[in-house]
């Protein structure tokens, strides 16, 4: 069986003994024309890109990634835009995984069908979708698949043992596991201490899911997580979009050095 | 096609999966909120069936939110049209001006239960939050009220009250400054806290069990209704008229879930939605104007969006109806033609309130207006036998600034 590029960018990591970088942009922040700038900028040093398609009424975003999508959507951003950046980002030869982010109402707006198409088109390889939780999410992940599209189902610090379990069965080959009771970008209000304990309960359950932590992470504490597989910034990076706009300084170049200093510190 | 079962409550009439008809409804949540909300399911639908807390939620009910509001004949403004008889069930008597209290007692009462200290909630007229902010005060609860900052600029009296009450006003920046904003706002801080805080979500919408408890809360509002029905005509008279302002549908839900089942030759139930200026494209009327079906606030309903699925802002002169959703108890009405949906403009819902007020003693907000105004329109058409009943579900001191504003009074 060919293994799938996101299993495959795990398995590298893994031969270099670190996590994998996540990192999380808004498509379309802020044009279409710089997100895609970014992400080519920021390719060589990250693992697996994870692309928001920002929707004007998040109920899972802290301020940082609020302020992108508000930023993306205002400059025009659609769904057709959103696949167009991961097509031409996947012509370049650095590319890596994209996963796409984002609510489901964006997806049934589009069509499920239709949406996977286009994520098989285009080069997309995996997707989460905040609000359609297991169980309900079960056809539409099994659509995933058949559209070799990994749907990358979320676990929480509330996510019982017993759910965790099922939850894990139907699950493809990457798991986000959220690291405390938080919107996106919150500060990290549990220890890491107490964040890994809830990850290593969860690789007990099935050791061979690529699980990543999320929410909360940045360049001051990414460095505690290097046992994990893998590790998501967002908020942090948006900010970073957010402080260059109004430094008038080039995102491209601050974000990719960003991204460059937490590569740095889980290697 | 989907079809109303009769004998049981609209509450629940859904599926396993929380959707009614199949498709209005569900849990579109963040996996965070998966394990609270499911102890609160399972919390709510004990108390339901404890008899020590129906017996408490009645005696609140009656000795301190007023129980029951009346229900009186506006016999000027039937004589001035000539037309069906028009009444008024006078919910805005009860403690605190409107049926938001109903929800609110209840929240706060399932709250103490659950053994939480705080309790956070929406507002967009500020009622939901000036009631829950009164009633986590009686309950000895700490209050969190997340609103727009629009309607904090509108509805100023309700605002005093909610700090008078002793509860945090959050502002909301973000989108259009209205009450959407704001349930995502509150939603968004629910999932941060919701180790120790409940959530009340102010009317029948969200995800599906806080469609259920605001719907069985106001529930209480035709309860009333049909004993004093029953009581003034000694039957239930053949040709009635339930009309109802429709924003999320909490009022609506309460005045005619008693009358669902009755045919609707007998009963019609009639939803007004806000149709906003009259000159603007604008509109916060998802049902009777025409929106598709998508995802808001964890429910899929009718949403007033564009094609692409990002929600439409809206635009009305009431801020309680200033919403681009609608419950999903209402598209399951709509659907299987229970329910008629139509809208009144800013302008209509105005005009209703200066005829409404200059024949009767009665101070109706521009949120029920939005309903005399389509009561207003039919009756001259009916006949005499005919019973218009308008829920008066608000009271208009909460927009003085605006009547001012815009009336001159």
């Amino acid at each position: 069986m060919i293994m799938s590029p996101i299993s495959l960018a795990f398995k590298n990591c893994k031969k270099e003994k670190r996590p994998a970088l996540l990192t999380y942009t808004v498509a379309g922040d802020h044009t279409k024309k710089k997100s895609l700038e970014i992400l080519n900028s920021i390719s060589s040093h990250v693992d697996i890109c994870e692309i928001g398609f920002p929707h004007n009424t998040p109920i899972a975003d802290g301020g940082q990634i609020q302020t992108s999508s508000y930023r993306a959507i205002k400059n025009g951003i659609k769904m057709k835009d959103v696949f167009q950046i991961v097509k031409k980002f996947k012509k370049n030869i650095n590319a890596k995984p994209v996963i796409l982010m984002g609510y489901y109402n964006m997806i049934y707006q589009y069509g499920e069908n239709k949406f996977l198409k286009k994520c098989k088109q285009t080069g997309v390889n995996g997707l989460i979708v905040v609000d359609l939780p297991w169980p309900d999410n079960k056809i539409f992940a099994k659509k995933c698949k058949n559209n070799l599209v990994s749907f990358i189902q979320l676990l929480s610090p509330t996510t019982s043992q017993a759910r965790m379990e099922k939850i894990i069965k139907d699950s493809h080959e990457m798991i986000y596991l959220i690291s405390m009771l938080s919107t996106t970008g919150g500060k990290l209000k549990v220890s890491p201490k107490t964040i890994l304990k809830n990850y290593n309960k969860v690789k007990k359950i099935n050791k061979s899911k690529n699980l990543v932590i999320g929410f909360g992470i940045t360049s001051k504490n990414i460095s505690s997580f290097k046992t994990a597989d893998g590790c998501v910034v967002g908020s942090e990076i948006c900010k970073k979009i957010s402080q260059s706009i109004e430094k008038r300084q080039n995102p491209v170049t601050n974000v990719s050095n960003m991204v460059k200093n937490l590569k740095k510190k889980i290697s | 096609m989907i079809k109303i079962k009769k004998g049981k409550p609209l509450i629940d009439q859904h599926d396993k999966n929380g959707f009614w008809g199949g498709k209005f409804g569900g849990n579109f949540i963040p996996e965070t909120l998966k394990k609270p909300i499911e102890d609160l399911t399972i919390l709510f639908e004990k108390l339901r069936r404890d008899k020590n807390f129906i017996k408490e939620r009645d005696y609140y009910f009656k000795n301190w939110v007023g129980a029951p509001t009346p229900f009186i004949k506006l016999e000027n403004l039937t004589k001035h049209l000539g037309g069906a008889q028009i009444w008024a069930k006078v919910v805005s008597e009860a403690n605190g001006g409107a049926h938001k209290i109903y929800n609110a007692t209840v929240h706060c009462l399932i709250t103490k239960r659950a053994g939480k200290k705080y309790i956070v909630g929406d507002t967009g007229a500020g009622y939901a939050g000036k009631m829950l902010s009164m009633a986590a005060k009686k309950f000895g609860l700490k209050c969190k009220i997340f609103m727009g900052v629009k309607d904090i600029k509108r509805q100023k009296p309700n605002c005093d009250a909610m700090r008078k009450n002793g509860a945090e006003i959050v502002p909301v920046y973000s989108g259009s400054q209205t009450l959407v904003d704001a349930v995502s706002e509150c939603m968004r801080y629910w999932v941060s806290n919701c180790d120790t805080t409940a959530m009340c979500v102010g009317s029948t919408v969200g995800p599906n069990i806080f469609v259920k408890i605001c719907g069985w809360s106001t529930a209480q509002i035709s309860r009333e209704l049909k004993n004093q029905i029953k009581f003034v005509f000694k039957t239930i008279p053949k040709k009635i008229k339930l009309i109802n302002c429709v924003g999320g549908g909490s009022s609506a839900y309460g005045f005619w879930s008693e009358f669902i089942d009755y045919s609707p030759d007998r009963i019609s139930l009639i939803g007004v939605e806000a149709g906003g200026p009259s000159k603007s494209k604008l509109h916060a009327a998802p049902l009777s104007r025409g929106a598709k079906l998508g995802i808001l606030h964890g429910a899929a309903s009718y949403v007033c969006q564009n094609n692409e699925g990002q929600i439409n802002e809206t635009e009305s002169i009431s801020a309680g109806l200033d919403y681009p959703g609608v419950s999903p108890m209402h598209c399951f009405l709509k659907d299987t033609k229970r329910a008629k949906y139509t809208f009144a403009t800013d302008e209509e819902a105005l005009s209703a309130y200066k005829l409404v007020t200059k024949f009767e003693n009665l101070n109706p907000s521009l949120e029920p207006c939005h309903a005399f105004a389509e009561a207003i329109k039919i009756a001259p058409r009916l006949s005499k036998d005919t019973i218009i009943i308008v829920n008066s579900c608000g009271d208009a001191q909460k927009d003085r600034d605006i009547l001012k504003q815009r009336l001159g009074r």
